[in-house]
């Protein structure tokens, strides 16, 4: 991961921010009609409003407020009585009105916090959110660099997509924790509906703050201080590996940088980096001096909002437990490891839901969620698809772990069982007699045993002389002459006919 | 019967009574127009063919035996500032010269539908932004009254066209007095209904807090039928005001004994021109012979109007101006070509390269698949690549040169104005404490309005002036503004009307303001002043000359 990266140095403190970019699931834009769909035609989802044509007006579409507000509350944060439009004014092609629609001093939400927790208990962290706020979408700009034609050619599907801006304190310690917290993110904002967070539709995007606090002159408790050194913006990261592995580079660059340079915030002006991916390393991009002053003022088109106690009383009712509360609930009440529990809510809501179903109808949580970790997450990570198209479904594999329970069949034969169900559609019955797998009667398997124990004198005489384990080795000759016998029950057996032998 | 000689109310009756056709009534000013308008220049496009076709509908329709909307026939002017998708919309810029809306502006929506026929649009000042129509990048228009003076402006398109009996009606809109200061130079009647209470949809926004449709007529009366069809709320426009629509047309003969009107002192200062206060104070002496009574107020913080607004409507204009930067529409330098594009060959004005959406009422308009906004499209030696810088640079150059050469001096200064007050480090100087202002004038009428009903006064503080007269002064134009920014910057309704005529033949007007939402009581007190006085009747000489 790191074979870019310089050697990493000892004894700092990596200071990370994210602003996460996150488009609202809704079915249109945020202040026309226009549809969201992703992958359609360019520039065939546009109307004269996110077009900008003139006299064409906003209208704030009330279901993005609706879903912003539920994600700020699940981030604990508070949410503002009254809140304003802005228009943060710049000129690029793929903004058609030459302003943004944005939230500037009066977000809609901000101070909240959201924590991510090592499921192994290794570690947690609280992450400060500062402001959270809603604001349109730019259109895309595709840079033809071929054949020399130099075109720039724009893409305004996206222009007015509603988009959740959510910036957090530089709370977070290393890449690996600012993955983990990206992911715990994105589940809550899946879980609740607020965003399907697919980074390759553009529907997440992050970009990173990041900079080092590297004690001087043995630190503060022997009379040195903290060097911190510039903050750098990371953007272009396309997945949350990218924003691990981008930060693991610019970690280590900033240190040798600093050991070289010795530069340090605020005496140089805040610098953006690209991460490129192939190369695995940031590239310093060129600087706009004009950047900064966006000219933000009131959008005079749309009227400020007001958010009643009503209103946020009814969203808090409406929302679906966080995986947090989700988690726990798993635990306490199928009495599951807090790690099995994590395993499963991070799967999603849908297959918790599927478990939740199984371990009903079998009436057990620890054998429910095993069999979910260890059968149906392996083969759906084959197969590929969601849970829902999941063709085994949980009254099914109910049937077959209490067939596996009742003793008749063991483990290994309910998987075979399993994957044939799952291949050929075929009811569990069907499976089991087309396998030949019948109950063995007990008069057949006496006399299966007592053939077995004729056969291998030596295992009987281990066996009499008091190594009991020894009874092991006739359960596999068993299954080879009856692939339908129960194992604990040939074991049991022998023993006790070896001890009538006696 | 000749058209022209009735009114708006008049014509409607005439046409849903089947007295007169509305084929008849529309070959009637467009003839009108073609006579007279070549010396007025009231008109940047006439749409003949597709009047002739609206009002031939309408008489099948009545023909058929079909109800008749409230408008009927009725022939109507719009300002070029509204878009339609049958006539281009340029707002008499030079930047918008070929742009065709894929849609009708709501207000020219609910024109159609009440059986109005759009006979053409209405010169103007560029975007709106002017006292004087000389702004246009079209040519001025001259005064009917007095072809070498202004007709005013913004508005002065539809004010001379009324004035010249061009149409009975025409639509303009209002930003800081762009329909009441023509109307009074041109000796019309014009509204400025309350922010919000006419959808500003399909309106080309010049100050968005501040813009508002209105009626201009040759009378109240005709205002108020025009105002029943075009007030009311849109969905499509978040500011649009919810309260129902009264009938202004049905109240407008109650006396106005009791009504309260304040004049205000400071109005009568210096630099009011004498013929125009002895007009003023003619016109409150009218009214209180009419019952009203007269009451000295005192506004404040109104001297501060002009000031105010010359921050908040640039700041705005600043931000609604930027959509026109040659990328997807309007005028586009041609790259390459020195610093001039040559005349004529520079503007791009189609929509996404050529693709003309569906018209259509609300907003979607389709723009079938493949449309192309390109940069520089087809100039590969431009250098457009982003990874060697040249596209940045190249897209900046183009902006500039295609703003700097699309638009005219007066709407420029007012986007560096814009652009500079509301700069990091200017914001607090001049934007919030233009806001603060604006929210005492607000207070200042709130104030007044417990001790008086409406209030009074002049329009312009001179008649109409010279052509080129003030053109060298932008500061001295700002001012022809004085009596009329406040109202907007308050958000309620204003009138103007003519109240006499200066010894050399121009009309001088009278403003009435009111609270919000008191159009009724606007329209009623003209509508009363209407029927003591005959100023409102008189027409320029022009008018009565043939062709
Ligand atoms: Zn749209």
């Amino acid at each position: 991961m790191t074979a870019n990266a310089p050697p990493l140095p000892s004894s700092f403190t990596t200071v990370i921010g994210l602003e996460v970019h996150v488009q609202l699931q809704t079915e249109t834009k945020l202040f026309c009609g226009c549809s969201t769909q992703f992958g359609a035609p360019p520039n065939t989802q546009v109307c004269p409003t996110c077009l900008g044509l003139p006299g064409s007006l906003p209208v704030m579409n009330r279901r993005a407020f609706d879903l912003a507000v539920r994600a700020a509350l699940a981030l604990d944060c508070h949410i503002a009585p009254f809140t304003k439009w802005d228009r943060k004014n710049y000129f690029y092609p793929d903004l058609p009105k030459g302003y943004q629609i944005s939230q500037f001093d009066l977000p809609f939400s901000a101070d909240g916090q959201l924590e991510v927790v090592d499921p192994k208990g290794g570690w947690s962290r609280k992450v400060g959110i500062i402001r959270v706020h809603l604001e349109e979408d730019a259109g895309k700009s595709m840079h033809d660099e071929g054949a020399g034609t130099g075109d720039t050619r724009i893409d305004l599907n996206r222009a007015g997509t509603p988009l959740c801006e959510i910036v957090t304190q530089p709370d977070l310690r290393s890449p690996q924790e600012a993955r983990a917290w990206l992911n715990e993110l994105k589940l809550l904002l899946v879980y609740l509906g607020v965003s399907d967070c697919n980074m390759q539709e553009g529907s997440l995007r992050v970009d990173a703050n990041v900079n080092l606090h590297i004690p001087c002159d043995g630190g503060p408790e022997a009379g040195g201080r903290i060097a911190k050194t510039p903050i750098v913006e990371i953007k272009n990261m396309n997945s949350f590996r990218s924003v691990e592995r981008a930060l693991v580079y610019e970690v280590a660059r900033q240190f040798a940088e600093w050991q070289t340079t010795k530069a340090e915030m605020g005496k140089t002006p805040k610098q953006t980096r690209g991460w490129d991916d192939p190369a695995g390393v940031t590239r310093a991009q060129r600087h706009k001096e004009e950047s900064s002053d966006y000219r933000y003022f009131p959008e005079p088109d749309l009227v400020p909002v007001t958010v009643s106690q009503a209103f946020l009383a009814e969203t808090r009712g409406a929302m679906t437990d966080p995986p947090t509360v989700l988690r726990q609930a798993l635990e306490a009440k199928w009495k599951i490891s807090a790690y099995d529990a994590d395993v499963l809510v991070n799967q999603g809501r849908d297959l918790v839901a599927y478990f939740e179903a199984l371990a009903e109808a079998v009436g057990e949580g620890k054998v429910a969620s095993n069999w979910m970790q260890q059968d149906v997450l392996r083969t759906l990570n084959e197969r590929g698809g969601t849970i829902g198209e999941f063709p085994v479904r949980p009254p099914v594999l109910a049937e077959i772990i209490g067939r596996v329970a009742k003793g008749d069949f063991d483990t290994s034969r309910g998987r075979e069982i399993f994957a044939e169900v799952l291949s050929s559609g075929r009811s569990v019955a069907d499976v089991v007699a087309s396998l030949g797998i019948a109950a063995v009667d007990d008069d057949e398997l006496v006399a299966l045993c007592r053939e077995l124990l004729a056969e291998n004198p030596k295992i009987v005489a281990d066996v009499q002389a008091g190594k009991e384990q020894a009874a092991a080795g006739l359960i596999g000759q068993a299954k080879k002459k009856n692939p339908n016998v129960n194992p604990g029950k040939v074991r049991a057996l022998c023993v006790d006919l070896i001890r009538k032998m006696g | 019967m000749q058209p022209a000689e009735l009114s708006a109310v008049e014509l409607v009756q005439a046409v849903r009574q089947g007295d007169l056709t509305a084929e008849r009534c529309t070959e009637a000013f467009l003839s009108r127009i073609e006579s007279v308008d070549g010396r007025i220049h009231a008109f940047l496009k006439v749409d003949r063919e597709g009047a002739l076709r609206a009002a031939a509908a309408i008489d099948q329709k009545r023909r058929a035996g079909k109800p008749l909307g409230p408008l009927a026939g009725l022939p109507v002017a719009v300002k070029d500032a509204l878009c339609t998708f049958d006539m281009p919309t340029t707002c008499a810029s030079k930047m918008l010269a070929n742009f065709r809306p894929p849609y009708d502006a709501e207000v020219v929506a609910r024109l159609r539908a009440a059986d109005a026929v759009i006979v053409g649009k209405t010169n103007m000042d560029e975007f709106a932004m002017g006292g004087s129509n000389e702004n246009s990048a079209f040519g001025p228009v001259h005064n009917p009254w007095d072809l070498s003076r202004t007709p005013g402006g913004s508005s002065g398109g539809s004010a001379a066209c009324v004035a010249a009996d061009m149409t009975p009606v025409a639509i303009g809109s209002d930003t800081g007095g762009s329909i009441r200061q023509p109307a009074g130079l041109c000796g019309i009647t014009g509204l400025k209904p309350t922010y919000g209470r006419v959808s500003r949809r399909g309106l080309v926004a010049f100050a968005s807090s501040l813009d508002q449709i209105g009626p201009m007529a040759r009378s109240a009366a005709d205002c108020a039928l025009v105002l029943e069809t075009i007030a009311g709320h849109d969905a499509g426009d978040a500011t649009s005001l919810k309260e129902p629509v009264p009938a202004y047309s049905t109240d407008l003969e109650r006396p106005l004994a009791g009504v309260r009107i304040g004049r205000v002192p400071a109005h009568f200062g210096a630099g009011l021109d004498p013929e125009v206060a002895h007009g003023v104070e003619e016109a409150f002496a009218a009214f209180r012979a009419a019952g009203a009574t007269i009451h000295d107020i005192d506004m404040p913080h109104a001297g501060a109007g002009v000031a105010t607004y010359y921050v908040v409507a640039p700041c705005e204009a600043s931000s609604n101006l930027a959509r026109y930067d040659g990328a997807h529409y309007g005028h586009r330098a041609e790259p390459g070509r020195g610093h001039r594009a040559e005349p004529g060959r520079g503007h791009r004005a189609e929509i996404g390269g050529g693709h003309r959406a569906e018209p259509g009422r609300g907003h979607r308009a389709e723009i079938g698949g493949g449309h192309r906004a390109e940069i520089g499209g087809g100039h590969g030696s431009t250098g457009f690549s982003k990874d060697n810088g040249g596209f940045e640079s190249a897209l900046e150059e183009m902006y500039c040169r295609s703003r700097a050469e699309g638009f005219g001096p007066e709407v420029k200064r007012r986007i560096m104005l814009g652009t500079y007050a509301l700069s990091a480090g200017y914001y607090d100087a001049y934007y919030a404490k233009a806001l603060r202002v604006r929210r005492l004038i607000r207070q200042d009428y709130l104030d007044a309005f417990q001790k008086v009903d409406l209030i009074g006064g002049p329009v312009s503080a001179t008649p109409a002036f010279k052509l080129g007269e003030k053109t060298g002064d932008p500061l001295a134009m700002y001012l022809v503004d004085l009596y009329t920014v406040c109202t907007n910057l308050a958000g309620v309704g204003g009138i103007s009307f003519p109240c006499g005529f200066t010894k050399s033949g121009l009309p001088i007007g009278f403003q009435l303001q009111a609270p919000a939402l008191a159009e009724p009581l606007l329209l009623r007190a003209t509508d009363r002043y209407q029927h003591l006085t005959d100023w409102h009747r008189r027409r320029p000489a022009l008018a009565a000359a043939p062709g």
